[in-house]
C-alpha cells in the first residue's frame, strides 16, 4: 500500500510539474495572439507603419513564446498512457473524442495560419493575413477550448454511460460533454484570464523599455491595446470566475469548502476575506478552523447561490450527506459513508458481471449494466478506507484560492491605471514616481503567471482525490508501476522543461532588448 | 535588397511551397527556434516517448479483450 501511495504521489508530482510548466507558455500565445490580432487590424485600417512595425515586434515575441512552447502538452497525453492506463482505458473515447478535435481541427488551423502569420507579409494580400494572424489567434482558443472540455468532464462526468463489457465509459452525448457548464465556465474563465495575462505582458515588456527610455511612442501604441485587451480580460475573468464558483458549489462542494477551509457551513455563510488556518485543525475535532481571519457577512452564500441566506455546506457537512438544494436550503442527502457502501456494492456487481459474461448469462448482464449505471455515481467511493480520505489539501487549497483572488483584483486595478496611462501619458511624464510605476509592471508579469498557476492549483488539488469525480480515485486510476519508476521520469521532465523555460525566457528577453534598441516607428526588415 | 521572383503568377501548390521555402530561407531567429523545435521533439518522441513511456496496457495485453479484463481485474480487486 505505502508503495502505491509513493506511485501516486510520484504520478501526481510528474502531472503537476508537467502541466504548470505547459501553462507557462499557452496564456502568453492566447493572450498576444489576441493583441498582436487587434495590433494589425489597426494596421491594416490606418495603414501606418508604425503600427506595422509595434505589430510585427510584438509578432516575434509571439512566434518564440509559441515555438518553445509547442508541444510541451503532449507531454501529458504521454503520462496518460503510462501512468493513468487505467484511468485511459475507464475514461475510454470520452477523452479521446475532445483530444481528437483538437489535434485535427484547431491545432492544425493554427499550425497553418500560422506560416501565414510570420512568412507571408509580401505573399499574401494584407487583408488574408490579417484574417491568418485572427485565425491563429482563434485556432489557438479553440485548441483550449477541447483540452478544457476534458479536464471539465474529468471534473463533472457527464454524457456517457458505463460499459461494463468493455470496462470503459462510453459517450451517449458530445453536446453534453462540451456544453457542460463546467466546460463553459472552465473554457471562458481560463482563456479570458490569459488576455489578462497578455495584457500584463505587453504593460511589463514597455514598463522595461520606458525604464531605459527606448522607443515610447511604440510602448505608448502597445500600451493602449495591451491595457485594454488586459482589462477586459481581467473584468470577464472576474465574471466567469462568479459563474466558476457558482458551478463549483453545485457540482464540487468539497471543492468549494476546502477553497474557503469551511469544515461546518452555516445559512448567510461569511466568507473569508484573509485568514491564517490552523495547521491542527482535522474534520471533525472541536479545534477552530482559523488562527486569525477577516470575513465578509453572508459573502460565501452569494457568491456560490447567489442568495445572501443560502445554505453552503462545510465538509463536516457534506460528508454526513447535508446539502443544498436549489432554493438554497439545507438538505439531508446520502452520506460518505453509505455512497462508500453503495459503491462497494457497484463492485460487487462488477464482479457478478464478469461471471455472467463467463457463464454466457446475457439476461443477467443486462439487468446487472442498468443497476449499476443507476447508481454509478457512486462507483468511485468503493476505494475509500475512510470517508475523510475525500477530503483534498484544504491548506494549499485555501491559500492558492486566496491568493488567485487577492491578485486578480490587484491586476484590475494595475490595469485600469494602465490604461489609463496609456490614454493621458502626460500623468506619468510629470511624476517622479513614474520609475516605480514602470518597475511595478515588471515585477506584474511573474505575479500574474502565479496567480494563472494558483488558478489551476485550486481546481485540480480541489477536487482530489478524484481523476475522475466521484468515479475514481488516483490510486485505482494509477497504473502498476514503482515509484523508482516514475520518479526517475520525473525529473527527467524536470531538467527538459526547466531547459526550454529558461530558453523560452532568454531568447525572449535577447529579442526585446536587441529590437528595443532600433527604431520601433519603422519597419527594420 | 534581394529581387524578389513573383509566385502570384505561379499555381496554389508552388505559391504555397514557396511561401514556405523563402520563409524558411530568409528566418534569423527562427533558425534558433526550429534548432530548439527540432530538438525537443527528438528528445520527446525519440528518447522520452520510446524509452521511458511505452504505452503501458499494451505493453502488458495483445488485445483489446485482454485489456479490458486488466482493468475489470485492477478495478475488481485492487
Amino acid at each position: 500500500m505505502e508503495e502505491l501511495i509513493n506511485v501516486v504521489d510520484w504520478s501526481r508530482a510528474q502531472f503537476a510539474l508537467t502541466a504548470i510548466y505547459h501553462w507557462l507558455f499557452v496564456p502568453l500565445t492566447l493572450g498576444l495572439g489576441i493583441i498582436v490580432a487587434v495590433m494589425e487590424t489597426i494596421y491594416y485600417k490606418t495603414k501606418s507603419e508604425k503600427w506595422l512595425a509595434t505589430t510585427k515586434f510584438w509578432m516575434t515575441i509571439f512566434g518564440v513564446n509559441f515555438a518553445i512552447g509547442v508541444a510541451t502538452g503532449i507531454i501529458l497525453e504521454f503520462e496518460f498512457g503510462t501512468n493513468w492506463s487505467n484511468y485511459s482505458w475507464f475514461v475510454g473515447d470520452i477523452f479521446g473524442a475532445p483530444l481528437a478535435v483538437e489535434g485535427i481541427l484547431a491545432f492544425f488551423m493554427e499550425s497553418t495560419f500560422i506560416a501565414v502569420m510570420f512568412f507571408g507579409w509580401k505573399k499574401v494580400s494584407p487583408k488574408f493575413h490579417l484574417a491568418a494572424t485572427w485565425l491563429t489567434a482563434i485556432g489557438a482558443s479553440l485548441s483550449a477550448l477541447w483540452i478544457l472540455v476534458a479536464n471539465a468532464w474529468m471534473q463533472y462526468p457527464t454524457g456517457c454511460e458505463f460499459n461494463p463489457a468493455t470496462m470503459r465509459n462510453e459517450m451517449t452525448s458530445f453536446a453534453a460533454v462540451a456544453l457542460s457548464p463546467m466546460a463553459i465556465s472552465k473554457f471562458f474563465h481560463t482563456v479570458l484570464s490569459a488576455w489578462a495575462l497578455g495584457g500584463v505582458f505587453v504593460c511589463g515588456v514597455c514598463g522595461w523599455m520606458m525604464l531605459k527610455k527606448r522607443n515610447y511612442e511604440h510602448c505608448q501604441r502597445s500600451l493602449k491595446v495591451g491595457a485594454w485587451v488586459g482589462v477586459i480580460g481581467i473584468v470577464l475573468t472576474m465574471i466567469t470566475g462568479d459563474t466558476s464558483a457558482v458551478t463549483v458549489a453545485k457540482y464540487q462542494p468539497m471543492k468549494l469548502a476546502a477553497m474557503e477551509g469551511l469544515y461546518k457551513g452555516d445559512h448567510g455563510q461569511s466568507i473569508v476575506a484573509f485568514g491564517i488556518l490552523n495547521p491542527s485543525k482535522q474534520a471533525f475535532d472541536e479545534q477552530d478552523p482559523y488562527l486569525f481571519d477577516i470575513s465578509i457577512p453572508y459573502g460565501l452564500s452569494f457568491l456560490a447561490t447567489h442568495d445572501f441566506n443560502a445554505f453552503v455546506p462545510g465538509v463536516e457537512d457534506i460528508i454526513n450527506g447535508v446539502s443544498c438544494d436549489n432554493e438554497g436550503n439545507e438538505i439531508n442527502t446520502v452520506s460518505y459513508a453509505e455512497r462508500m457502501e453503495r459503491g462497494r456494492q457497484l463492485k460487487e456487481m462488477l464482479s457478478q458481471y464478469n461471471a455472467a459474461i463467463n457463464s454466457g448469462n446475457t439476461l443477467m448482464q443486462d439487468s446487472l449494466k442498468s443497476v449499476i449505471n443507476a447508481d454509478f455515481k457512486n462507483f468511485g467511493y468503493a476505494y475509500l478506507d475512510k470517508p475523510e480520505e475525500a477530503i483534498p489539501n484544504i491548506p494549499l487549497t485555501f491559500y492558492t484560492f486566496h491568493f488567485m483572488v487577492t491578485v486578480g483584483g490587484y491586476l484590475m486595478l494595475f490595469l485600469l491605471l494602465a490604461l489609463l496611462f496609456a490614454y493621458k501619458p502626460e500623468i506619468l511624464n510629470k511624476a517622479k514616481w513614474a520609475k516605480w510605476w514602470y518597475i511595478l509592471a515588471i515585477i506584474t508579469i511573474p505575479l500574474t503567471y502565479l496567480c494563472s498557476a494558483s488558478g489551476w492549483i485550486v481546481a485540480e488539488v480541489g477536487r482530489q482525490p478524484w481523476t475522475i469525480q466521484d468515479l475514481m480515485p488516483n490510486k485505482v486510476a494509477i497504473s502498476d508501476l514503482s515509484a523508482g519508476y516514475v520518479q526517475v521520469t520525473f525529473w527527467i521532465f524536470a531538467v527538459v522543461f526547466t531547459a526550454l523555460l529558461i530558453a523560452d525566457i532568454g531568447i525572449i528577453c535577447k529579442q526585446i532588448s536587441k529590437k528595443s534598441q532600433t527604431n520601433l516607428d519603422t519597419v527594420n526588415d | 535588397m534581394s529581387e524578389q521572383p513573383d509566385h502570384n503568377k505561379q499555381g496554389f501548390w508552388s505559391r504555397v511551397f514557396h511561401l514556405y521555402y523563402d520563409g524558411f530561407r530568409s528566418m534569423t531567429v527562427g533558425k534558433t527556434l526550429w534548432l530548439i523545435i527540432g530538438i525537443k521533439l527528438f528528445i520527446f518522441f525519440v528518447i522520452i516517448k520510446m524509452i521511458f513511456f511505452p504505452n503501458f496496457l499494451s505493453s502488458k495485453c495483445d488485445t483489446e479483450q485482454e485489456k479490458t479484463e486488466y482493468v475489470r481485474h485492477q478495478l475488481v480487486d485492487r
